[in-house]
């Protein structure tokens, strides 16, 4: 019990203090790196829990994609980023009282509120118990596949259109560079693509 | 010392937290911006995972699920929607951003 305490402050306290850090580090290239530290830490809380399904896949979607995804576009943009963090002592008092006021607020709402005792009455979808060795991948899979089935086919619509979207908005037409163009292909005859030549002995075309 | 569902909370409400002040503390560049939002999501799959967890109910884990989806699928389209507009501009500042303005 005392060993699961001590990673959990450990791992929180690397969390929170690795967020603050993408917020303050001046290269945006550490922010990203404690950006993957926080999701690694995060990952390791939700281990602590026993959701392992959700800590590796946040390991693989943030870590694998989401975080190459904005070093890549950090790497690939030339930007001053000293000049960026210009106004940043200006923004500081404001920005520390909303974050303060926020953070009292939601303490406050934390320590005045307690579940509902018939809360454990309306689960939707109860954790098997421990005594039927369902692995928490398994046992998610049996709601995600049947009662969420819907919403599972909706996420992949979300991630399609994400895709096409990314594509249609980055992709451009240069004019100086060689594209296939079917219906050129397609049209040709056989007329046009092959061609005859009366090759004499000892010479060359 | 047992670890309840209120610790977690706790670093969920602090993770939040600095979210929303990386995206007051950063106002001119898009890409910590972007970055608070996902640690502001996070934030929010902490919670959803701890209560899922304490109250024994699978659904939050399933949510936490959906908004890992949207949120990758924000970051993509967020980060092309960025590098076009550097294509456009040559600039990334947010008060540059002003050519929607009516």
């Amino acid at each position: 019990m005392i060993v699961s305490a001590i990673a959990f402050y450990v791992f929180s306290a690397i969390a929170v203090a690795a967020g603050f850090m993408v917020i303050a580090s001046r290269n945006p290239v550490h922010s990203v790196l404690f950006l993957i530290l926080t999701f690694f830490n995060a990952a390791a809380l939700f281990v602590l829990m026993g959701a392992e399904f959700i800590a590796l896949i946040l390991v693989i979607v943030y870590v694998g994609a989401v975080a190459v995804l904005f070093l890549f576009v950090v790497m690939m943009l030339d930007i001053d980023f000293v000049e960026l963090r210009q106004g940043f002592l200006q923004y500081l008092p404001i920005g520390g009282l909303v974050g303060i006021i926020l953070l009292i607020e939601l303490f406050l709402v934390g320590a005045a509120w307690v579940i509902s005792p018939e809360a454990a009455h309306v689960v939707a979808a109860p954790v098997p118990a421990f005594i039927d060795h369902v692995t928490n991948t398994r046992a998610l899979g049996r709601v995600l596949y049947t009662q969420y089935m819907y919403l599972f086919q909706s996420a992949g619509l979300i991630l399609l259109v994400a895709m096409v979207g990314a594509i249609v908005l980055t992709l451009r037409h240069r004019p100086d560079i060689k594209r296939q163009v079917i219906w050129k292909q397609v049209g040709r005859s056989r007329s046009e693509g092959v061609e005859y030549k009366d090759v004499k002995p000892g010479q060359g075309l | 010392m047992t670890i309840g569902l209120s610790h977690y909370l706790t670093v969920a409400a602090i993770l939040f937290t600095i979210g929303v002040f990386g995206i007051f503390l950063n106002r001119k560049n898009v890409i910590i911006i972007l970055m608070s939002v996902e640690l502001m999501l996070l934030a929010v799959n902490i919670n959803l995972v701890a209560f899922s967890v304490f109250l024994h109910d699978l659904t939050g884990q399933v949510f936490a699920i959906f908004v890992l989806t949207v949120a990758a699928a924000e970051a993509a389209i967020g980060l092309a929607i960025l590098v076009t507009y550097f294509r456009n501009r040559g600039s990334i500042a947010v008060e540059d951003v002003n050519l929607m303005k009516g």
